[in-house]
């Protein structure tokens, strides 16, 4: 018979949501253990090769669904490793969305003052920086100069990168091996690590069951270490608190599984997923017009030609983040970058007379690729992603060794998603389309379906039961110990890139989780500074002891 | 044909060449070349290595190359017979679809409302990955061989350690108004 392993709290995700949950519990005395079911690397294992095998398709994950496509982290670290590390605050105006259910979904107790502080911990424990104009890359730099042109502003948005130690070499996907973002990897982790929580990569959980003492049981398999298509033997620990914190995508899936054993869950568990109204839109500039127009020009006397050099998005337009607008037309307007490989062929070729993705005119495109700037729109989707039934293991049937799986949710975006979406387009279009700067279409929803990098709220939070899973408290509904903190427990599209505000409400669940461990019998304390020590970004905060 | 290759590994190894050079189109390899069509200059998917990566055993679609390409060649009659072509029998029937033949039934198998999508869908993401991004290969390698595809897409070469460092990256000055109600932090109010 197999020996059941117990710990006090066991996390199951590395990411955001994982690691602040694995750091204060084990710095205030608790025995955590994380099982995270991706490899674990280091800065020296981030390779800039597209070789499938490299660190980008063993720490990624491309998901496709029915009518939503996610991307995701696979790794110790999570979405931090393959992140682009921009951090804004969500707007104050996102706290009072009502999205689809007639009334404000965020719990009453959350709203933009009330998370600043929250905010404030992350932004000292990462850290994150604001950005000057004289490091944004040049793609940043022309989305700003557009913006600028057609009588728009545009932002360099704050970032967890140190901006000193980055090569602009716009591998992060891969992970950066310079260490100069800021991941998980470099701060909380470590942190953990140091007071003893325990992290066992390659290790996939499954289900949870009950145990007599009113605790859980977890049950997880391990993933062979170069083909995740093949899971090798399993086992199960016992734990008082358990933190879920597998990503928006696996969440739920677990949870679902887990229903035989652990009994009905609340209807919201895998339902109201939200892609952060996410769609991307790439231009084709012409340089001249750029040199022309604009002014601009660089080294070797070129205008632009650098859609490879940089860090990611840098340079954010925020004019429509604007509180007077109704909901469903506010957005933010984004310059990013996407890498080849995957992206690529959703580009589509503006005004094509043939096929837009692929053929002759999409082979014409490719060869300017260097010339392209691809603009992100973030908006307010109207949560109307459903998981199905979960596959037998993971949260997708996976189709190549690494990376690439099909997994359960099924999205159909509704009017109101349809119409954010192109009032973002027709944006983009005014902009950068203004005196013959360029040509410009959005990516194909035909091929994957809509798509994005910031899945959200397929477990949320809210003060309703019937369209949240998590009381405000991150407490799953009907199961007592069960905590979720990753990007499913937000309530919906923020507008923004949203790692920091799932970060920051992570580190607000904290005093809860504490408290709960406490109650069932764990000697736990809440209160533990900045993983540096630092203690300036929790000056603010109310501790509890 | 190389010794040991069949009538049927030939035959898949032609449909699925011109299934990749219909997404990345590219010059014909010789004069006789049936599986790419000519429809463009330079390297395309095939020149790139559509079929090594396909042939991958970690990317999934290895085993279904020829039940693939079975069904390729099925819609390929299908469709031929819809608009009474006659085609030649010395190639796989994709194979013998003109350019402009097959791109329109590529169309009609990637549409949001057929039943195939997906598989389409993923033959064709990998073509446009080998041509892109050749992922079959080390990166170094893919231009120490001079790949067509990252040289097509003008990707900057990695430096003598083998990695992408760049030391000019920034025009250096504002170059917009920020928003009015940006913090002091620098984020949306």
């Amino acid at each position: 018979m197999t020996t059941i392993e117990s710990t006090d709290v066991l996390v199951i995700g590395s990411g955001f949501g994982g690691a602040i949950a694995a750091y204060h519990l084990a710095a205030g005395g608790a025995r955590v253990v994380v099982l995270e079911r991706g490899p674990w690397l280091t800065a020296e294992e981030f390779d800039h090769d597209f070789k499938l095998g490299s660190s980008y398709t063993r720490v990624f994950d491309f998901v496709v669904g029915d009518g939503m496509s996610l991307l995701g982290g696979n790794c110790v670290g999570g979405g931090s490793v393959v992140y682009f590390a921009t951090m804004p605050r969500a707007p104050r105006f996102v706290f009072e969305r009502m999205g689809s259910i007639g009334r404000r979904m965020w719990p009453a107790s959350i709203d933009r003052d009330s998370l600043d502080p929250w905010y404030d911990r992350v932004a000292e424990a990462l850290p994150v920086t604001q950005q000057s104009w004289e490091k944004v890359p040049y793609a940043g730099g022309l989305w700003a100069a557009a913006c600028a042109h057609a009588g728009r502003t545009a932002n360099p948005v704050p970032s967890a990168v140190d901006v000193d130690m980055c090569t602009n070499c716009n591998w992060m996907m891969a992970g950066c091996r310079f260490d100069a973002k800021r991941s998980l990897l470099l701060n909380y982790l470590p942190a953990a690590l140091a007071h003893g929580a325990e992290i066992r990569p390659m290790h996939e959980v499954q289900h949870l069951s009950r145990t007599d003492g009113g605790g859980y049981r977890v049950h997880y398999r391990i993933v062979d270490d170069e083909d995740y298509r093949v899971l090798h033997g399993g086992g199960a620990i016992d734990a008082k608190i358990v933190v879920v914190a597998a990503g928006a995508g696996a969440t739920p899936v677990i949870l679902q599984r887990s229903e035989p054993t652990l009994g009905p869950m609340p209807a919201a568990v895998g339902r109201y997923f939200s892609g952060n109204g996410e769609r991307l839109n790439t231009a084709i500039l012409d340089e001249d017009r750029v040199r022309e127009v604009l002014g601009l020009s660089r080294a070797g006397g070129l205008a632009y030609a650098a859609n490879q050099i940089g860090r990611g998005p840098t340079v954010a337009s925020w004019d429509k983040l604007d509180a007077s607008l109704p909901e469903y037309e506010r957005f933010s307007l984004e310059q990013l970058y996407f890498p080849p490989g995957l992206g690529t062929i959703l580009a589509q070729v503006p005004d094509a007379a043939g096929p837009s993705w692929f053929g002759v005119e999409k082979k014409e495109m490719l060869r300017r690729w260097q010339s392209w700037l691809t603009i992100f729109i973030m908006s307010e989707d109207d949560n109307e992603g459903v998981f199905g039934p979960p596959p037998d293991t993971g949260n997708a049937v996976r189709l190549s060794q690494q990376m690439l799986g099909h997994g359960p949710l099924r999205y159909r975006p509704t009017a109101n998603t349809r119409r954010g979406w192109a009032l973002a387009d027709a944006e983009i279009k005014d902009i950068l389309e203004r005196d013959g700067l360029a040509r410009v279409a959005p990516w194909t929803n035909d091929l994957v379906g809509a798509y994005t990098v910031h899945p959200l709220a397929s477990c949320r939070i809210g003060d309703d039961p019937a369209t949240s899973a998590l009381d405000d408290r991150h407490e799953l509904r009907g199961h007592p110990g069960i905590f979720v903190t990753d990007g499913s427990a937000v309530p919906g599209g923020l507008t923004v890139n949203p790692a920091l505000t799932i970060a920051a409400l992570a580190e607000r669940a904290m005093p809860g989780i504490v408290r709960a461990a406490q109650e069932r019998g764990v000697a736990v304390r809440y209160g533990a500074p900045s993983p540096d020590g630092s203690t300036a970004g929790r000056r603010a905060v109310v501790p509890t002891a | 044909m190389q010794p040991g290759d069949t009538d049927g590994v030939r035959a898949k190894n032609l449909t699925i060449e011109a299934f990749a050079d219909t997404i990345i189109p590219g010059e014909k390899r010789s004069p006789d070349d049936r599986a790419v069509a000519g429809a463009a200059p330079g390297g395309g998917a095939v020149a790139a290595g559509a079929v090594e990566l396909l042939e991958q055993p970690g990317g999934g679609l290895a085993p279904a190359l020829e039940s693939l390409a079975l069904g390729l060649n099925a819609h390929a009659q299908q469709y031929a017979d819809e608009r009474g072509v006659t085609l030649d029998g010395d190639v796989p029937a994709f194979v013998a679809l003109p350019f402009a033949e097959r791109t329109a039934l590529v169309q009609r198998l990637t549409a949001p409302d057929h039943p195939e999508r997906p598989m389409w869908v993923g033959l064709a993401l990998f073509s446009n990955m080998a041509f892109d991004s050749a992922a079959h290969m080390n990166t170094v390698e893919a231009f120490e061989s001079a790949h067509p595809g990252l040289l097509a897409i003008g990707y900057f070469p990695p430096n003598a350690k083998g990695l992408f460092e760049f030391d000019e990256f920034s025009y250096g000055y504002p170059l917009s108004p920020i928003h009015p109600q940006t913090t002091p932090m620098g984020d949306p109010a």
